[in-house]
């Protein structure tokens, strides 16, 4: 029986021909992340254990964007012990104010991360880095700490599930209205413990910025990792940014996947999620009766500049409803920059929008657009659970970027309709 | 190893945004986000729970974000571990790693309820209700698994030279 590409990935960086899914592996790592809320845990943690060295300066990011430019005195206080941590250890990859953006759309755009890595980061969301044919998984901030001495972390071999996506995504719909719809269909367990492989003929249809959207929320799923195969348009998108090689993995013809699911993105529609768990899902038409306090397009999951292109393509030349504050956060300050150059924030500042520098903010209920009791938001975010984005009777309904800049200029949720 | 105490019963998918709300995270210290665990779906645990008491959960427990700061103020507010269905797996590895007991199984959660009487026994994976009289074995760590625990988790592990 042959391997999936997860784990041929990990064979290959436990310096083993084979592993089964169950085998426990000791892997050899490309790079060990953090952000400012699970790096001080983890610097506590590193500095307890009375450890004096990392493995390899290179191979650790440090990413400040959870609390910042910082909200108050504490956030102050965490991102000084990331910045004092990682000048005292001369890390490479650290991302402060000025040339920060939110994790998981900056180490692929800067070319830190790269097809064929073996990567875990201490946020949950590390698992968008599949969408590179990378390895790369959530951990906690001891992992952290561990690896960053190490340089190596133990798994378990996962199983695999299979999506065979076929046909190509209609206008007006992203890799976002897949994610959800796949998540609505497995459940927020639906993939515990294991790979969501994205296969088949429809993967050359999906831009780049949609398969790491699919693969950021894979963990909504439950599961470990999501992984896209590597194609020409993940050659492209590496060219440039890293002066690493990739390394090419592919899954073996007779790889075993414990269930085959597929998925036609042709019959895919604006889908959103309800509160308060992301598979409560409904097709966007369907919840025009959700009236609507604030809008949010941005994060990890739908800050990048495809993101960008659609919120601008909608609101510009209108204005946002009277009484829905709507937020725009493009996600790394490079996006920001081309947002700037095209005059999308004069467009977005016009339809009366407010635009942020890059941050996680409000998507965790950090700052930045908090709710208040009743309030109700639809949101490009991952995650709607209680009290995410603020008082824990406010809730968060989780979309596309069409959806949410159609719904911030009607007041209510829709999906966008070409005029 | 062995915890008693009462039980807190939550329902399947309690997400850590729930169990340490990220407002919250503007801090590392344990003490001081433990007071705030479960904040949003169970305002008195806190006020309540007692050193040795059990958290008894249906399916995905942990679910969400990976901060690590989720187990470690369960751990901080005295709970004696922590009995589900099953566990999201990064909630799964960080409590591993920081010590915090952890015991999958689908009966046990299904059938104690609310404020009884329960006793874990972590060597040999036996849960005992006290107040039903009825007992269940939780699924075994796998041994490398067992080994993290045993040396007091990860990171003192590394340092024993063991599991890593």
């Amino acid at each position: 029986m042959g391997m999936t590409m997860t784990q041929k990935i990990l064979a290959a960086h436990a310096g083993l021909c084979r592993v089964v899914p169950g085998q426990l592996i000791n892997a050899r790592l490309d790079i060990v992340l953090g952000n400012d809320i699970t790096t001080p845990v983890a610097i506590n943690e590193f500095n307890k254990a009375g450890f004096t060295k990392v493995f390899d300066k290179e191979k650790i990011a440090i990413v400040l964007d959870h609390f910042v430019p910082n909200k108050d005195i504490k956030a102050a206080e965490q991102s000084k012990q990331c910045r004092e941590f990682a000048c005292s250890y001369d890390i490479s990859h650290f991302y402060d104010v000025g040339k920060m953006g939110i994790e998981h759309a900056l180490l692929p755009e800067q070319g830190v991360v790269c097809a064929g890595d073996c990567i875990i980061g201490a946020d949950s969301h590390t698992c968008t880095y599949g969408a590179l044919g990378a390895f790369s998984t959530g951990v906690g901030s001891t992992d952290m700490a561990a690896a960053m001495v190490t340089g190596t972390a133990w798994f378990k071999v996962p199983a695999a599930i299979r999506f065979n996506l076929t046909g190509s995504l209609r206008p007006n719909c992203s890799g976002k209205d897949v994610i959800l719809t796949i998540i609505g269909k497995i459940g927020v367990d639906g993939a515990l413990y294991k790979s969501m492989e994205f296969t088949g003929e429809g993967v050359r249809s999906l831009s780049m910025d949609d398969r790491l959207c699919i693969c950021n929320m894979a963990i909504e799923a439950g599961a470990k990792n999501g992984i896209f195969p590597v194609d020409d348009c993940t050659i492209a998108y590496m060219k440039g940014r890293t002066e690493r090689t990739p390394a090419v993995y592919a899954a073996d013809e007779d790889a075993e996947y414990e269930q085959t699911i597929d998925i036609n993105l042709s019959e895919i529609v604006p889908t959103v999620s309800c509160p308060h768990l992301p598979e409560n899902t409904k097709c966007a038409d369907a919840l025009s009766h959700i009236k609507i306090d604030q809008v949010v397009i941005g994060s990890c999951t739908n800050g990048r500049m495809e993101d960008m292109e659609t919120a601008y393509r909608i609101l510009k030349g209108k204005r946002v409803k009277e009484g829905v504050r709507c937020i725009i956060i493009p996600a790394t300050m490079e996006i920001m920059r081309e947002c700037t150059e095209r005059g999308y924030v004069t467009a977005f500042i016009d339809a009366g929008a407010v635009v942020s520098t890059p941050t996680c903010g409000p998507c965790l209920g950090g700052y930045m657009g908090i709710l208040a009791a009743g309030e109700r938001c639809i949101a490009t975010t991952n995650r709607n659970f209680v009290g995410r984005m603020g008082h824990v009777d406010s809730e968060v309904y989780l979309a596309g970027p069409a959806t949410a800049a159609a719904s911030a200029l009607a007041g209510y949720i829709t999906s966008y309709k070409e005029e | 190893m062995n915890t008693k105490g009462k039980a807190f019963k939550y329902p399947d998918n309690v997400d850590t945004d729930v169990i340490i709300p990220a407002r919250y995270l503007n801090t590392s210290n344990a003490a001081e986000l433990s007071l705030h665990c479960m904040e949003d779906i169970d305002s008195d645990f806190v006020k309540n729970v007692q050193p040795g008491d059990v958290m008894v959960a249906g399916w995905n427990f942990g679910c969400g974000s990976s901060r690590e700061h989720a187990p470690l103020v369960i751990k901080t507010c005295g709970t004696g571990c922590v009995i589900a269905k099953s566990f999201a797996r990064i909630f799964y590895r960080n409590a591993i790693n920081i010590g915090l007991p952890i015991l999958e199984c689908p009966e046990a959660a299904d059938e104690i309820s609310a404020q009884d009487e329960i006793s874990v026994d972590f060597n040999t994976g036996e849960i005992y209700n006290i107040t039903t009289g009825k007992k269940y074995f939780a699924q075994p760590f796998p041994s490398f698994i067992q080994s993290i625990i045993q040396k007091g988790g990860l990171l003192a592990s590394l340092k024993d030279g063991g599991a890593l």
